[in-house]
């Protein structure tokens, strides 16, 4: 099966890099082994959260400007960055998501655990805050989901105290009530499910009796209500009569979940192949040290051919890198690594300090070629955190990393596909 | 001493990280909270099983087996397989004398076929539906898949000595649906065969794959079948292939996961013929030569096993070769019937509300016809449906030019 390109791993970088080329008139195929960790999405992006001594940062196109040479924005170089971060709205719009924020200037976004956290962009009707705890001024209802484990109020009313007086309610609906059968799979998604049609108008009316009650003048609830089958997220923010804010659930997040099928479609819709639960079994190599072809379990003897490949594997969570007793290695095509020589200098005994294991991954160059044995694989690149360079983690920058290394890739993989036409 | 020779069950359930995907794409867990879930019912469950086998949870029988969770796991955790392992080492409740029908596919297609011209009106009328309803606890909503009065055997032996012509030789796994219910897909399937220059052999022995033995927890009957198949497919020294993509997971991948037979040696010449065919032609093997006179559009639905073999872009790809054809792929839903499961009366409004997103996905494309690689997908969604749902290899016999393709090819 002969491609143009050919993208390994199935989420965020991979679907971006795959609905660029394939909007340039490439064929383009994605191999994905399950799926992605885009369903450990908060509903929020970030592209730079924190300098290198861990203070907030307020503009990450500048604080750009100041990441060593070995980082991949650095290696994007700050003028390319700040042209692909202007179309990066109207990329996702495309695809069916629309995205809230600005590269220029961060929000703040509130995890699970009441915690404030710089983000670039949110998923339209996530709790966006302009500074830490101020979401908005006045009363604030915070309204569960009877029976649902995966919110904890109480944390968001301690994290907005300092700003606002919270209430804390319950809402429940004879066909949530149901899911209660099985409380310990009470999970967003499940509940996401049923939240449609009727039910939707039903919470409505419940949430603004509730506000009556309390005399809130904003809302937060979890986000369980989903954004397929007619965005019934944004049905519930238009009956309510205050404004109505989604904060994050423990995982599976729904806005996350939803955000990778809607990628997925849009990719297939423009003639993208997906082989979601395949798994890259070997490749080809050339003499010359080009990558010719892919086996994988699925498709047996059918190699997947390409002029182009891009390894967009992800970390040690998508098993894109692994780690084993005595190294840090990639296993698809046994590509160089960054990492400590040492195991013991993998992790820190702090658990809240950075870890270097966490900015370990495939070496590659300026143009994100990585390398066998020091020599560097021209038709092959790395996306997103498989690459070394960064600590996402630390520096709050995975999304970022992931969306705009695929955009750059793409780009590249673009001029010499044009040039060929 | 690598880690997961150290670490890792045969089953590897523990490598879930407990991260919940499965639980999000199961179509069960989606409708019916009396199912624990995939996370819950697999890896989680069978920590307490196997301290305990008295952890067992009966619910477990609500699993479809359609292995959406395997796909969806980034762990590639077996998930179903966990499940369905369980259900076979620790269920109690045994099977039912409707459950024993559902399953011998054999014995009930070879009496029914025999008498088919009595059977297909009688299951249509209404008193035997409520009969078989409340005795036998088959949902009275659904209709039987007609039976065919020839059996695809018969038909076969009539022309067997032209096949023995070719000097390049596939075997053919017909299955039951295509012996009892639908001969003419066996047909179409030969004639390409022929086209493309290759000779079709059936195995010495063949039973069913035993799909519905091992839903229905007739284990020992699914393994002796195994045994006779695998033997046979061995025999047969060439590629085995089929137009099923449910009895091709279940040799492939069931069988030594569930029944335990080692199928390691013949397994990867186990395939379904529209991989075969889309490989010929891959390599420039073969020609298909289309005719150009037939403008259809077609949606293509990917059966839950058919996701799992990952091999939905074979019919694709060669449905897409025929210049007349208009195909979209449709978003991969389960179509709710799982075999058997549908057919049982406590199922049905479970099963129908499992289906309704992909009835509403083909409705809203309103194609000419709807292809798929499983026969009880076909009746589900021909049941639920005004569409009609054909096989994509009688959609090539179809679209394909026989006279110039055999030219192309000799």
């Amino acid at each position: 099966m002969k491609y143009d390109t050919i993208i390994i791993g199935g989420g965020i970088s991979g679907l971006v890099a795959g609905i660029t080329l394939c909007s340039a008139g490439q064929k383009v195929g994605i191999v994905s082994s399950g799926q992605s960790a885009l369903h450990f999405n908060s509903g929020s992006m970030e592209l730079l959260g924190h300098d290198s001594r861990g203070n907030d940062i307020d503009d990450p196109c500048e604080a750009i400007k100041n990441l060593p040479p070995s980082h991949p924005y650095s290696k994007i170089g700050a003028a390319t960055m700040e042209a692909m971060l202007a179309d990066v709205k109207d990329f996702f719009a495309r695809a069916g998501i629309r995205l809230c924020g600005d590269e220029h200037h961060n929000h703040y976004r509130i995890t699970p655990m009441g915690a404030f956290r710089p983000a670039w962009l949110s998923l339209d009707g996530y709790a966006m805050f302009d500074r830490p705890a101020h979401l908005a001024d006045g009363t604030i209802l915070i309204v569960n989901i009877k029976g649902f484990i995966d919110f904890y109020p109480e944390f968001i009313r301690h994290a907005l105290e300092s700003t606002n007086y919270c209430e804390i309610r319950e809402i429940s609906h004879p066909k949530i009530e149901r899911l209660r059968k099985s409380a310990s799979e009470m999970r967003p998604t499940n509940i996401s499910a049923v939240i449609t049609g009727d039910v939707v108008k039903d919470i409505a009316a419940d949430i603004n009796m509730l506000i009556e009650q309390t005399g809130a003048d904003a809302v937060i609830m979890p986000a369980v209500v989903g954004s397929l089958n007619g965005h019934p997220d944004a049905e519930l923010r238009q009956r309510v009569n205050k404004p109505l804010h989604y904060a994050p659930t423990m995982p599976i997040s729904v806005g996350g979940m939803h955000m990778q099928i809607t990628l997925r479609q849009y990719f297939r819709s423009i003639g993208g192949d997906y082989f979601l639960g395949d798994t890259v079994s070997s490749a080809v190599i050339d003499d010359n040290g080009h990558v010719c072809s892919i086996f994988t379990d699925n498709l047996g003897d059918t190699p997947l051919e390409a002029d182009d490949f891009i390894l967009a594997s992800g970390s040690f969570i998508s098993h894109g890198l692994l780690a084993t007793y005595e190294k840090i290695c990639e296993p698809i095509f046994g590509l160089d690594i960054e990492a400590p020589e040492n195991r013991a200098d993998w992790c820190s005994a702090d658990i809240y300090a950075a870890h270097q294991y966490m900015s370990a991954g495939v070496a590659t160059d300026n143009m994100f070629h990585p390398s066998i044995q020091g020599r560097p694989v021209r038709n092959l690149f790395a996306a997103g955190s498989v690459a070394s360079g960064c600590d996402p983690l630390q520096e709050q920058s995975g999304a970022g990393v992931a969306i705009l290394t695929a955009m750059f890739i793409a780009r590249e993989i673009l001029k010499s596909y044009r040039h060929d036409i | 001493m690598t880690y997961k020779s150290d670490n890792i069950s045969p089953n590897n359930f523990e490598e879930c990280i407990k991260c919940t995907i499965c639980t999000a794409y199961c179509p069960v867990s989606a409708v019916n909270p009396s199912y624990p879930g995939p996370k819950q019912a697999g890896p989680d469950g069978e920590r307490y099983r196997l301290k305990k086998p008295s952890f067992y949870d009966e619910a477990l029988k609500y699993c479809l087996n359609c292995k959406r969770c395997e796909v969806a796991c980034p762990s590639g955790v077996r998930v179903g397989d966990i499940i369905q392992s369980a259900r076979i080492r620790y269920a109690k409740s045994k099977p039912s004398l409707r459950d024993r029908l559902l399953a011998d596919t054999d014995f009930v297609g070879t009496l029914s076929s025999a008498f088919a011209p009595i059977v297909n009106p009688t299951l249509r009328t209404r008193p035997v539906k409520m009969l078989m309803h409340s005795v036998l606890g088959v949902d009275s909503h659904r209709q039987f898949p007609a039976y065919s009065r020839s059996r695809f055997t018969s038909w076969y032996r009539r022309h067997k000595q032209e096949q023995e012509k070719y000097p390049r030789q596939v075997a053919y796994f017909h299955g039951c649906y295509v012996e009892y219910n639908n001969p003419a897909l066996g047909i179409d399937f030969v004639k390409i065969m022929n086209a493309l220059g290759f000779g079709v052999r059936l195995l010495d022995k063949e039973r069913c794959c035993g799909v519905a033995k091992i839903a229905n927890g007739l284990i020992d009957k699914a393994r002796h079948d195994a045994e006779i198949n695998i033997e046979s497919i061995r025999r047969a020294g060439c590629p085995v292939l089929t137009t099923s993509s449910t009895c091709t997971l279940t040799m492939r991948e069931e069988y030594p996961h569930l029944l335990g037979i080692d199928n390691s040696d013949v397994r990867e010449s186990i395939q379904l013929a529209v991989r075969f065919i889309f490989s010929l032609v891959d390599r420039g093997e073969a020609t298909l030569v289309f005719r150009d006179d037939i403008h259809e559009t077609i949606a293509y639905h990917t059966p839950c096993h058919m996701s799992r073999l990952g091999w939905a872009i074979y019919p694709v790809s060669l449905l897409k070769m025929a210049p007349g054809l208009t195909l979209r792929v449709l978003p991969q839903n389960c179509c709710g019937i799982a075999g058997t499961y549908g057919f049982k009366k406590e199922n049905y409004n479970v099963s129908q509300q499992i289906g309704q997103q992909l009835f509403d996905s083909i409705a809203e494309f309103n194609p000419d016809s709807v292809a798929t690689d499983c026969e009880t997908c076909k009746w589900q969604i021909e049941m639920s449906t005004p569409y009609k749902v054909e096989n994509p290899i009688s959609i090539l016999a179809r679209m394909i030019d026989f006279e110039k393709t055999r030219l192309a090819n000799s």
